[in-house]
């Protein structure tokens, strides 16, 4: 089993019209997710390469039974977007774009929670989900993942989430889904929300985590591991050396005081039973050791 | 964006918070002009983007022009905490009775706002917090709901400022958080806000950073984004739209994304060496871009090797390695290069590197190996064309 998307899931792209919706939707078609619809509300009833193309997310839902949004316009207009999507019935939204203003985002992460908390936001600014296989949604490289299982990953980076699929296909282990939940100051999708998730899929025996110095998410994820999760864990914080208050390229990445710091947050990983890797290839060396304990 | 204070004080006025008339001096000259035209006594206050400037003597009271005039010509030029001090903010003084704390930011964990509020102003508000931390009335609002005044009311009596404060305080923390909202502020602080012995409730300090992801509604902006503190090739890189962060080290750090650049950084710092900044170059990674990046690393004249660690993904490797070639043949580069290419295409994109390795251009299977490679070439290379 996968968390949050599988083969089922129909998804409507919105800005698939643009050079990079467009790019990336065909991408993720050609890798076997049922793109199913774009909106965009000047182009309704015009098709991108087949794909139909409606004025409203509420609108593709209907003609097409779209169960996930995937969002490629740009930041200005991602807080409508997302609110758009919520209210077309959609039940997970995946925002790629980055830079969003931080009280957009803390903005519809709070109407999402008030008015349709059912519905599941991941990113903005992240590099979308994928289950191999069986969907892919965002801007992953699909054939760098090996389906199947044993691992799940969930991870802040982009490039180290793709480094980390790489390594684990060399050798020779696959995964089951795995989750960029991003690197911004609000992200919809938490540590918490993916770790949950592996704990209760039966074929993720094992995952992998990718923090980012800046904020307190892998102190909390650490808080969960130890009182919630019997499945092992491997991890790695990018940012060990960076210096205080500087920022990092993500907007969350950045060290304030003494809060943040990569070493506590490893410091607290270890302390609830995770093995911690001082780079990111320890830690998948760290992960092949685990899976071979399964 | 952090602000200076005279910029934040500006930034509060413009949402009606009352602060105190000043200028904003660049030469002994102007400030003891402005000085004239305030009226004495003032108080002559360094304008950087960092803290502790009390201690260091960045913010001196002047009783009369003379004072004025030793006090700018000390502060000017000053060294705080690294920030050369270029300009100095003269304003009236205030008679202070009390002095509070306040402010608002962005919870991460709670994904609200928080509002701070405190009797103990003046001093570092961590200070307070480690201390003292009841002496702290927090609260949390839902960006959905906002910030009324009734809630605004209990929060100030809560926090315990005297009756005499509490209509002057009510009023300055709505505007504050409206200006935090409809700025766009990652940060809005007052410290201190203080109570007259005339009983006025008044902005004493102002410590503003604004998310420069919200500058498409905010067109003034550019004027801060001017004004920000950065090295030389810091500007540089910016100029170029490269996410540059400058170091003191000796290896040169190229990746692609923020989380491998930081990694790198990580792994060049574990092996021993020293890197001399962070830059990500994005996920593209194509000629422009990479010769960009080159460029601002080719002009430090600390960095003794260069690190390029790029992770094909969508971009296939051999599309970056093109790159890669492209732009070594554009920038007259005087440090050794080592390159790690991984992911999608890299075979190919190896046996495109493969015909240019040399002395000053190597290639190495992992980051690891990379890594050790660039800080053994920083500490033999002297920085001169190879």
């Amino acid at each position: 089993m996968t968390i949050f998307v599988d083969e089922t899931t129909k998804v409507v792209y919105q800005g698939l019209t643009g050079s990079q919706g467009r790019y990336y939707g065909l991408l993720n078609r050609d890798y076997g997710t049922q793109v199913v619809a774009g909106t965009n509300p000047r182009k309704a009833g015009t098709d991108v390469d087949g794909v139909p193309v409606f004025a409203t997310v509420g609108d593709a839902v209907e003609a097409t039974g779209a169960t996930a949004s995937c969002i490629f316009i740009p930041a200005p207009g991602v807080h409508d977007a997302v609110i758009e999507a919520a209210e077309g019935g959609v039940e997970f939204i995946v925002g790629i774009t980055e830079g969003v203003p931080a009280h957009d985002e803390a903005l519809f992460y709070n109407r999402l929670k008030r008015d349709f908390p059912d519905v599941r936001m991941l990113g903005p600014n992240c590099p979308g989900i994928i289950s191999p296989g069986r969907c892919n949604i965002g801007i992953t490289a699909g054939h760098i993942a090996l389906a199947g299982g044993p691992v799940g990953i969930v991870s802040r980076s982009g490039t180290l989430t793709y480094q980390a699929l790489y390594e684990l296909k060399e050798k020779g282990i696959g995964c089951t889904t795995c989750v960029g939940i991003g690197g911004d100051p609000v992200p919809g999708t938490t540590f918490i929300d993916c770790l949950e998730a592996f704990e209760a899929d039966p074929d993720t025996r094992a995952v992998m985590m990718i923090g980012e110095i800046g904020g307190s998410a892998e102190e909390e994820a650490a808080a969960f591991i130890r009182d919630h999760m019997t499945k092992p864990v491997s991890a790695y914080v990018a940012g060990v050396t960076a210096p205080p208050g500087k920022k990092m390229g993500h907007a969350g990445a950045i060290v304030s005081g003494g809060k943040g710091t990569a070493a506590a947050k490893m410091e607290a990983l270890r302390e609830a039973g995770v093995r911690v890797g001082l780079n990111p290839t320890e830690a998948g060396e760290l992960m092949v050791e685990i899976v071979a304990e399964l | 964006m952090d602000l200076f204070e005279y910029q934040g004080k500006q930034f509060f006025a413009g949402y009606g918070m009352p602060i105190s008339p000043g200028e904003v001096a660049f030469t002994v000259d102007e400030a003891v002009a402005a000085a004239e035209r305030l009226g004495t006594p003032v108080m002559v206050k360094a304008q950087v983007h960092t803290g502790g400037r009390g201690k260091a003597g960045g913010v001196k009271f002047a009783a009369t022009l003379d004072d004025v005039r030793e006090h700018a010509g000390n502060i000017l030029g000053l060294d705080i905490s690294g920030h050369v001090v270029g300009r100095v903010w003269i304003e009236q003084a205030s008679d202070i009775a009390e002095e509070y704390y306040a402010s608002f930011t962005l919870d991460r964990s709670a994904k609200k706002h928080l509002g701070m509020l405190s009797v103990e102003g003046g001093v570092e508000i961590e200070a307070v917090a480690d201390e003292n931390p009841d002496a702290i009335a927090k609260i949390w609002v839902d960006p959905v709901d906002g910030l009324d005044e009734a809630t605004t009311r209990d929060w100030v009596t809560a926090a315990g400022l005297p009756e005499a404060a509490v209509e002057g305080a009510v009023d300055i923390l709505g505007r504050l958080y409206e200006s935090y909202v409809d700025g766009d502020a990652d940060l809005v602080e007052i410290n201190p806000l203080i109570l007259t012995d005339d009983g006025r409730v008044h902005v004493l300090d102002a410590k503003v950073t604004l998310d420069a992801n919200s500058v498409f509604r905010h067109e003034s902006y550019a004027e801060f984004d001017g004004t920000q503190t950065r090295d030389e090739r810091e500007t540089a890189a910016h100029a170029k739209g490269l996410q540059y962060v400058g170091l003191d080290g000796s290896v040169g750090v190229i990746a692609n994304g923020a989380g491998l650049a930081m990694s790198t950084v990580d792994v060049v710092n574990q092996v021993g060496g020293s890197p001399a900044n962070f830059l990500d170059i994005g996920g593209g990674a194509n000629a422009d871009v990479m010769a960009g990046a080159l460029e601002v690393i080719n002009n430090d004249p600390a960095v003794r090797s260069i690190f390029i660690n790029i992770f094909g993904g969508i971009t296939r490797g051999d599309e970056v390695a093109n790159g890669i070639v492209e732009a070594i043949g554009r920038v007259d580069m005087r440090s050794p290069i080592v390159i790690r290419l991984d992911g999608t295409n890299a075979d190919e994109g190896r046996a495109i590197l493969e015909p240019h390795l040399s002395e000053s251009m190597h290639m190495a299977p992992t980051m690891l190996d990379a890594a050790r490679q660039a800080v053994a070439l920083a500490g033999t290379s002297r920085g001169v064309v190879l």
